[in-house]
C-alpha cells in the first residue's frame, strides 16, 4: 500500500472540500483497502465519512424508503419495515458477501465497489477501466465471469452488487452531495456502460458523496424476491441474478420489476421483459418467452456463452418461483 | 479448564506455540541448537517499535491513536497504513488473530469491533479508535474457556488450527446474532471463515453445542 493521509471530518462541506485530485473517500474500507493493498487504487488523501451527519437512518416515509447510505449491509438486510416491505433487497443483501464484510461496508460504499474482473485487480495487465488506453485483456482472455450485455471493445467487466440489482429493479434513486448543492438520480441512469471510458463507471463528480438511497413506495413489492446463480452457494459473486417483484391479480400480471446482475456491465434493467409480461397469464410458457427477450442484443465471449441461456433460466426460475408456479 | 487428556502434553511443556515458532525460526536461521533459543531469535521488544523510528523530516502523517483491546486502553503511533490485524499482532503482540489472505477473503482475521464480526486486515487501525476491540485472547474469562472455545475442542473443530481464532469469533458473533437455527444457517453465515483443512462438519457440531450451552446461560 502507498503512503497516504487520513483525515477524518464531521461537516459534509469540509469533507467535500477537503477532497480533491488523488483523494477517496472511505466508509467501510472493504473495497478501498484490498484495492489499495493491490496498489490497484493509490490515493494520496483518505477521507473518513463515518462521523458526517445526516447519512444515516433506515424509514419508511409517505413516498417510500429512505436509507442513509452509512448503513451498513447487515443492519439494512435485517431491518424489519425493509424485509416486510422489500424483501428483494434484503435477500440480495444476505446473499452478498460474507457476515463480517456486511457488517462493515457501507450501502453507498456497496454501490460504488469497483470490478471484479481479474485483470483490473492484477497491475501487471492492460486493462482499460484500470489504465485507460492500455487495453483489455479480458475480451481474449479470461472471460468466464464477464458481460454479455453493454459490453464494448474497451471493457467487458461485469458490475459486482447486488443490492445495485434489486434497486435498479425498483427504481431506486440516489441522492448525490456536492460542493454546491444536492441532486436525486435514478440509479438506473447514475451507472454508465463503459463505451469507450470504462474508467468511468458512474455520474459521480470528483468529491461527490452518496448521502443516501430512495426506493419509491410499491406496496406490492412485498412480493418480491433475488435469486442469484454462482459457483458456490455462498460467499461468491453472481454468475447470473435476477430480482423480480411481481403484482398478480388472480394469475393475470397487472405489472412486474425486473433487472438482472452478472450479465450487464451495470445493473441490467429488463424493460421489454417487463412490457413482454404486462397483462400476460402468469404460466411457464409466457414466461419463457418474456425471458429471450433479455437476451436480444448480447455479445458473448469464447468463454461465457453459457450465460446467454443461463440468465434466461435464472429469470425464468426467479418468475415461477415468486408466481407460485413452481 | 478442562482439557481432553490429549490436549495436555504442549501445556506441561511449558512451551507455547509461540516458543516453538520462535525455536523453529532460530533453527531454520541456521543457528545452532547451543545457541539461546528463543529470545535469541524471536522478534524482540526492540523490533516492535511502539513509535515512529526517527528520521530527519520526520515520519509523513504518522498518528498517535488508542485502541480499546480486550479492555485494556493501548495508545500507539501508527502509519495510517497500518490495518488493525498487524496493530493487533505486530505492536500489541497479540498474535491470536491471523493473518491469511490479508485481502478479506478468508475470515482469519476476525475480530469484534464493538461486538460486531469484522475483518481486521481490512480495517485501518487510526478508524477502530472508539470502540470495544474483542480478539481471541480476550474471549476466556480467566482460566475459563469461552463455551465455543470449549465446544471447539469438545467437537475437535479444527486441525492445523490457523483458522480457528477467527473460526471462533466469528462463530461466538453467529451465536448471538441468532443465525444458529439450522446447519444450513449455520453453514451459511459461517461461509466468510474458509478452513482449508476443512473441519466444516466439526466446525458446525461446535456452533451447536455451544449455542445450546450459551441459551442454557452458561456465557
Amino acid at each position: 500500500m502507498r503512503p497516504f493521509l487520513y483525515e477524518s471530518s464531521s461537516s459534509v462541506q469540509e469533507a467535500i472540500a477537503r477532497s480533491g485530485t488523488g483523494s477517496a473517500f472511505i466508509a467501510g474500507g472493504t473495497t478501498i483497502l484490498d484495492l489499495m493493498k493491490l496498489e490497484v487504487m493509490n490515493p494520496s488523501r483518505l477521507m473518513d465519512v463515518n462521523r458526517l451527519p445526516h447519512m444515516r437512518g433506515i424509514e419508511m416515509r409517505e413516498d417510500g424508503l429512505r436509507i442513509g447510505a452509512l448503513e451498513k449491509m447487515s443492519d439494512v438486510a435485517a431491518h424489519p419495515e425493509l424485509v416486510a416491505n422489500y424483501p428483494v433487497i434484503s435477500e440480495a443483501l444476505l446473499k452478498s458477501a460474507s457476515a463480517q464484510i456486511r457488517n462493515m461496508a457501507s450501502i453507498g460504499g456497496n454501490l460504488l465497489q469497483r470490478t471484479r474482473c481479474g485483470y483490473f485487480r492484477d497491475v501487471a495487465t492492460p486493462c482499460n477501466k484500470r489504465e485507460p488506453g492500455s487495453g483489455c485483456s479480458a475480451i481474449d482472455g479470461e472471460n468466464r465471469m464477464h458481460a454479455i450485455l453493454g459490453t464494448s471493445s474497451s471493457c467487458i467487466a461485469t458490475h459486482p452488487s447486488d443490492l445495485a440489482v434489486a434497486l435498479v429493479a425498483l427504481d431506486a434513486s440516489v441522492r448525490l452531495q456536492n460542493e454546491v448543492g444536492e441532486r436525486l438520480m435514478k440509479l438506473d441512469d447514475f451507472y454508465l456502460v463503459p463505451g469507450t471510458t470504462p474508467d468511468r463507471e458512474n455520474q459521480l463528480r470528483p468529491g461527490e458523496l452518496i448521502t443516501e438511497v430512495r426506493i419509491p413506495r410499491l406496496p406490492w413489492a412485498r412480493k418480491s424476491s433475488y435469486l442469484k446463480i454462482r459457483d458456490r452457494e455462498s460467499y461468491e459473486f453472481a454468475l447470473t441474478s435476477a430480482a423480480v417483484a411481481l403484482d398478480l391479480d388472480g394469475d393475470t400480471i397487472r405489472d412486474v420489476r425486473i433487472a438482472v446482475g452478472g450479465v450487464g456491465t451495470k445493473p441490467w434493467k429488463l424493460a421489454t421483459v417487463r412490457e413482454a409480461l404486462v397483462g400476460k397469464s402468469l404460466n411457464h410458457e409466457t414466461v419463457v418467452a418474456a425471458a429471450k427477450l433479455a437476451v436480444d442484443g448480447a455479445t458473448p465471449f469464447p468463454q461465457n456463452g453459457f450465460k446467454v441461456d443461463l440468465i434466461q433460466r435464472t429469470i425464468v426460475r426467479a418468475l415461477v418461483n415468486l408466481g407460485g408456479l413452481a | 479448564m478442562e482439557l481432553p487428556a490429549d490436549c495436555e502434553p504442549d501445556r506441561q511443556e511449558g512451551s507455547s506455540r509461540r516458543e516453538f515458532i520462535r525455536r523453529l525460526a532460530a533453527v531454520s536461521a541456521g543457528l545452532t541448537v547451543a545457541a539461546p533459543l528463543g529470545r535469541g531469535a524471536a522478534v524482540t521488544q526492540e523490533s516492535l517499535p511502539k513509535s515512529p523510528p526517527a528520521t530527519a523530516d520526520g515520519p509523513q502523517g504518522w498518528t498517535e491513536i488508542n485502541l480499546t483491546v480486550n479492555g485494556n486502553s493501548e495508545r500507539l503511533v501508527v502509519d495510517p497504513r497500518v490495518t488493525l490485524l498487524d496493530a493487533l499482532r505486530d505492536r500489541l503482540e497479540l498474535i491470536g488473530t491471523k493473518k491469511g489472505c490479508d485481502r478479506g477473503a478468508c475470515g482469519a482475521c476476525t475480530v469484534h469491533l464493538d461486538g460486531r464480526r469484522v475483518l481486521s486486515c481490512l480495517t485501518l487501525a487510526v478508524m477502530a479508535q472508539g470502540k470495544e476491540i474483542t480478539t481471541i485472547e480476550g474471549l476466556a474469562k480467566a482460566d475459563q474457556l469461552h463455551p465455543v472455545q470449549a465446544a471447539f475442542i469438545e467437537c475437535d473443530g479444527f486441525q492445523c488450527g490457523y483458522c480457528t481464532p477467527g473460526q471462533i469469533m466469528s462463530a461466538v458473533a453467529c451465536i448471538n446474532e441468532g443465525h444458529t437455527s439450522s446447519d444450513l444457517e449455520i453453514r451459511e453465515f459461517m461461509s466468510g471463515n474458509l478452513c482449508r483443512c476443512g473441519a466444516y462438519p466439526n466446525i458446525v457440531d461446535a456452533i451447536k453445542v455451544a449455542a445450546a450451552k450459551m441459551k442454557g446461560g452458561v456465557n
